[in-house]
């Protein structure tokens, strides 16, 4: 027992030493070496292990999150000008569309769509641009590349990408670009936007029919090998893509990791026997040239990016929005990007761990759930939004912006009782519209975090109006200067006139049941549906909650079997084409796969005037355009227009240089971390107290004085019976 | 002894078979083949081709039990059920759907798992027993009564509030540990304390409760008293006779566990940061990988099935009068 006793000892003894702190005698709380207090370092956290790395592949914002700040496509989005504007990024600059008709002949800019049978865009990007180190890149002293052909003896000792000991780098050339956007197509990858880039590329279906009928397609010989016919090399630092028709789209997915430059030698390097059982892949362990590089995948517990030491010749913006000078904004003005050394995302599952060290200055920045909310936030009388008064003794900013992004509740247009576009399924969709009230529903469910939609578009979009002009007249009226729901009155009005007086059928008398399918079914979902169930009891409706899992729901919107449903869409790009497409016949999602427009709404006159509006430049003639679909699709409310959230942000006194942005995900080379002040803060904030240690040890005292006194008593008690007998 | 084992190991291989086969069925009754592609492609641009590729690449179109376009046994070998299934009964595990190799990450998983399951385990069961042997030996006293009521509120508190108190408490407010973390070495044990300490304290109620049971029953029997009347003091006699005799119900339930302690924790690794194996089927089951879900209820089964002949041989290790026999 003793033995026990003393292992247990031991054991708590080498715990304990632990607990004060890390080797440097940094603070005892600190998750980070006390080596890195100081250190160049932004964190961030992650609560979702990402699912792939590759850049034809990776689409997800978690993955987006990573990826974007490892490779360089041609583009990006301007860092501080709004609304959002296009820049090189790894382009000499912006690409200009050429058209041309169905003979080939050239056609002037202002061409009609119908008449362009092709554009072409000429990408000329910047020399002098390099990879970050990878050993895919390594060369041995007579120039062959290192670890090419290797032996499983070779491969005993390697069990990451880590353990090769050599690392090299070559210059980006425009072959890189060209042999990416074939990556697109390989049956290897299986990419999420090769079914919508195939209809606009230039033989891009062709291309990838052909690498799936050989064994070997999508090998990186077979890719080079192979010609895709509207992505052309014209010289070591020119390419070139032809798209059919006119599209001018094609600049925002430019700035997309999709196109960014993939040099051969990595999927060589990757596609060698052994690699792959070792989860050494391209998937895994990305190689681009942006300004930061993957230097340690975890993905279990935290991924580390270090910047390229090769990145170069980028400076931070030199010009913004109005106010942004005033902000502090312009004040690292033409100075080298990226500022930040190194950036360690941790993994985060659960809030209350990574809330609690965003306070305790653990994290630069941080997201506000739906806990902390009010622990985070003040709400002024006036809707106005601040930090609690905590917040601010801490010097904690606050930020915020609408997403591009829309929530929505849809009607199933060919439903025979909520769908078609006849005038009574019309009245009743539109009643429901008036009734559900989503002033409510963002005030309680979302803590003001969005704003109700007046129409598909979010703001910063092209093509969405404020004020007045924005207002959905169907939903509104506007009353001393701000949209004001119409009295539920109204809603009744046009119920009745649908046919549904006081919420009963006119004919047979029955009450109208409607079908709503989701997949929510936790506590705060209950919430939520009780809500809405007295939305449209307001009404007299009756609304049906049909859950069901994700699967059979995503089976239901797909085979055009649900009424009413929730669904969200998250921008490809700022582009309108990108919302309204939504509502777009031919998308129509029942029956098909791939299909976007879930509610399967089908306007002959939307449709007519989208594909107007669709390839258009952005100018007067396409808002009239867009002022057009937005006004019919209201009027016939295939949607109820639901909320454009809200994102909040919090950031340390410590960081500078942030601005929301909804569309750029290759934001923090531009950030700046004032690293004396953070290390200062943190001491402040994390000074341990020991003194509930004393009083526990008391405490414990308290207990063991009357053991101890209990077993002296029992021992002697014994002995004196025995003596007594 | 021998040939009891080899047919315990005999027995584990039609259990093994039918884990296997009723994971497959309930896994494929829940998701199709083109459900898991929609799940891995995500929600936006996904075309019929990419489904058909995606499915191809994976090996998910060909049927799943039975093919009927193949002859002779290729209508049975050339199935999802067999080029999934069968390679796992010599541990290989394949791929994941996302195309990470499944036992590279199990071995990475494993260890830190391990760093917090064993010392949780092993502190835990030294306390519980230690704590159960000093209640009864102060059975019907004040002490006793006592230490049961804490017993009962110990076990009534739910392992989250433990979890939130302890972060709250130990790293937010008195600055002792962090809060959440992993590292490996001896930097890493200030990651480790906090939640072991937890997972010790969240035991302690439902541990010394049945332990004491145990010992109470024991501590009735008569060579108790004789040891008594042979004049050994109270200590000897609990920790020496009354642990001895108590050992088989203890190694009933103590020793299935040992090895499924890789499998690890999901509450507590998730709240603390700890990249071990708790949540590598769950998020697996809510990514709808079938890879790794069946090998991680394989490798379940598997560990439990040691686990148990573990226990049956721990019985003659603790009781001399046990014999296995085939």
């Amino acid at each position: 027992m003793r033995t026990l006793f003393a292992c247990l000892g031991v054991l708590l003894a080498v715990l304990l030493s632990g607990c004060g702190g890390n080797a440097s005698g940094g603070l005892p709380n600190s998750p980070y070496p006390s080596h890195d207090a100081r250190a160049n370092i932004y964190y961030s956290s992650f609560s979702e292990r990402p699912k792939h790395l590759d850049p034809a592949v990776a689409y997800s914002s978690n993955e987006m999150t990573l990826i974007a700040q490892i490779y360089a496509p041609p583009l990006q989005y301007h860092f501080l000008k709004r609304p959002y504007e296009l820049i090189p990024l790894s382009a000499a600059a912006v690409p200009q569309a050429r058209y041309f008709d169905q003979s080939g002949k050239p056609l002037p800019d202002t061409a009609a769509a119908d008449d362009i049978a092709y554009s072409v865009y000429d990408v000329a990007i910047r020399p002098g641009q390099y990879y970050a180190p990878h050993p895919a890149l390594a060369h041995d002293g007579e120039g062959r590349l290192r670890y090419m052909h290797l032996t499983q003896h070779e491969l005993a000792g390697i069990h990451s990408l880590y353990d090769f000991p050599q690392t090299g780098t070559r210059e980006v050339v425009a072959a890189d670009y060209v042999y990416g956007i074939k990556r697109l197509a390989s049956p290897r990858n299986t990419s999420p936007v090769l079914g919508i880039l195939g209809d606009y590329i230039v033989g891009m279906k062709a291309f990838a029919a052909q690498l799936r009928a050989h064994p070997g397609g999508g090998l990186p010989d077979e890719l080079e090998r192979t010609d895709l016919a509207g992505v052309k090399l014209l010289d070591r630092y020119h390419y070139q893509i032809r798209v059919k028709g006119k599209y001018p789209q094609l600049l925002y997915w430019l700035a997309m990791p999709f196109f960014a430059p993939v040099p051969p030698e990595a999927d060589r390097f990757y596609a060698q026997p052994g690699m792959a059982e070792r989860n050494i892949t391209l998937d895994w362990q990305p190689l681009g040239s942006g300004p930061y590089y993957l230097s340690e995948n975890n993905p279990n517990l935290r991924m580390v990016l270090t910047r390229n030491p090769y990145y170069k010749g980028e400076t931070y913006p030199t010009e913004g929005e109005p106010g942004d000078r005033a902000k502090g904004l312009l004040a690292d003005a033409g100075k080298p990007l990226p500022f930040i050394d190194k950036i360690v995302f941790s993994l985060e599952k659960e809030n209350i761990p990574y809330w609690n060290k965003f306070l305790e200055g653990y994290y630069d920045g941080s997201g506000i759930s739906s806990d902390s909310f009010d622990q985070a936030v003040r709400v002024g009388n006036q809707g106005d939004v601040q930090v609690s008064d905590e917040m601010r003794k801490q010097d904690i900013h606050l930020l915020t912006s609408v997403g591009a992004a829309t929530y929505y509740m849809g009607f199933n247009m060919r439903d025979p009782v909520v769908g078609g576009l006849g005038e009574r399924a019309r009245k009743l969709r539109q009643a429901i519209s008036i009734a559900v009230d989503y002033e409510e529903y963002v005030s309680i469910f979302a803590n003001g975090r969005g704003i109700p939609a007046q129409g598909p578009l979010p703001p910063g979009i092209f093509g969405y109006r404020d004020g007045q002009a924005g207002m959905n007249p169907v939903v509104y009226d506007w009353v001393s200067g701000a949209a004001k729901r119409k009295p539920i009155s109204e809603a009744r009005r046009l119920l009745a006139e649908a046919g549904y007086p006081d919420g009963r059928d006119a004919k047979s008398g029955k009450p109208l049941l409607l079908n709503l399918d989701t997949t929510a079914r936790g506590p705060d979902d209950k919430a939520r549906l009780d809500w809405l169930r007295k939305q449209f009891a307001k009404l007299n409706l009756q609304l049906q909650i049909r859950n069901t899992d994700y699967n059979r729901f995503q089976d239901k919107i797909r085979n055009g079997t649900q009424q009413l449903f929730y669904w969200g869409w998250n921008a490809d790009y700022p582009d309108p084409e990108n919302f309204l497409f939504l509502l777009y016949g031919p998308n129509a999602r029942g029956g098909t796969e791939g299909g976007v427009n879930s509610s399967n709404y089908d306007n002959p006159e939307y449709n007519r005037l989208f594909k107007q509006m669709e390839n258009m430049v952005n100018g007067s003639q396409r808002q009239a355009l867009i002022d057009k679909l937005v006004s019919i699709a209201r009027q016939d409310a295939p949607w109820l227009w639901g909320m454009h959230p809200k994102d909040y942000a919090l950031f340390h006194g410590w960081v500078h240089n942030v601005k929301p942005s909804q569309m750029a995900n290759n934001t923090i080379k531009y950030l700046r971390i004032d690293t004396a002040l953070r290390a200062k803060e943190r001491q402040h904030w994390n000074q341990p107290i020991y003194w509930p240690l004393i009083l526990l040890g008391a405490l414990g005292l308290l207990v063991l004085w009357p053991a101890w006194s209990q077993w002296r008593k029992h021992e002697q008690a014994v002995a004196l019976q025995d003596d007594a007998s | 002894m021998m040939a009891y084992l080899l047919r315990r190991l005999f027995y584990a291989v039609p259990i093994l078979l039918g884990v296997n086969l009723l994971t497959f069925a309930l896994f494929f009754m829940v998701n199709t083949p083109d459900d898991m592609a929609r799940a891995h492609l995500g929600a936006k641009h996904v075309t019929a081709d990419a489904i058909r590729q995606w499915k191809v690449e994976r090996g998910y179109d060909k049927p799943l039990f039975f093919n009927n376009s193949e002859q002779g046994l290729g209508k049975l070998t050339d199935t999802v059920f067999y080029d999934k299934s069968v390679r796992m009964l010599v541990l290989d595990f394949g791929v994941s759907d996302d195309g990470r190799s499944i036992g590279a990450e199990i071995r990475q998983r494993a260890g830190p798992s391990l760093m917090i399951a064993l010392p949780t385990f092993v502190v835990g069961l030294l306390v519980n027993i230690t704590c159960a042997l000093l209640l009864v030996f102060f059975r019907a006293t004040w002490l006793d009564f006592w230490g049961a009521v804490a017993c009962v509120a110990l076990m009534s508190i739910s392992s989250l509030f433990y979890i939130i108190a302890g972060q709250f408490f130990m790293s937010k407010l008195w600055h002792w540990f962090p809060i959440s973390g992993f590292a490996f070495g001896v930097d890493g044990l200030r990651f480790l304390f906090l939640p072991v300490l937890i997972g010790v304290l969240y035991g302690i109620g439902s541990g010394v409760r049945w332990y004491r049971t145990l010992f109470l029953e024991e501590i009735a029997r008569e060579y108790v008293r004789t040891a008594r009347a042979k004049g050994l003091s109270e200590r000897l006699v609990l920790f020496r006779h009354v642990l001895r005799n108590g050992l088989i119900p203890i190694l009933t339930g103590v020793v299935v566990v040992i090895p499924t302690l890789f499998m690890g924790s999901l509450i507590m690794e998730s709240f603390f940061g700890i990249p071990g194996l708790g949540s590598y089927t769950i998020d697996a089951i809510n990514s709808q990988d079938f890879a790794v879900v069946r090998a991680m209820v394989f490798i379940g089964s598997v560990l439990y099935i040691v686990g148990l002949v573990l226990t049956d041989l721990s019985y003659v290790w603790a009781d001399p009068r046990v014999r296995l026999q085939a």
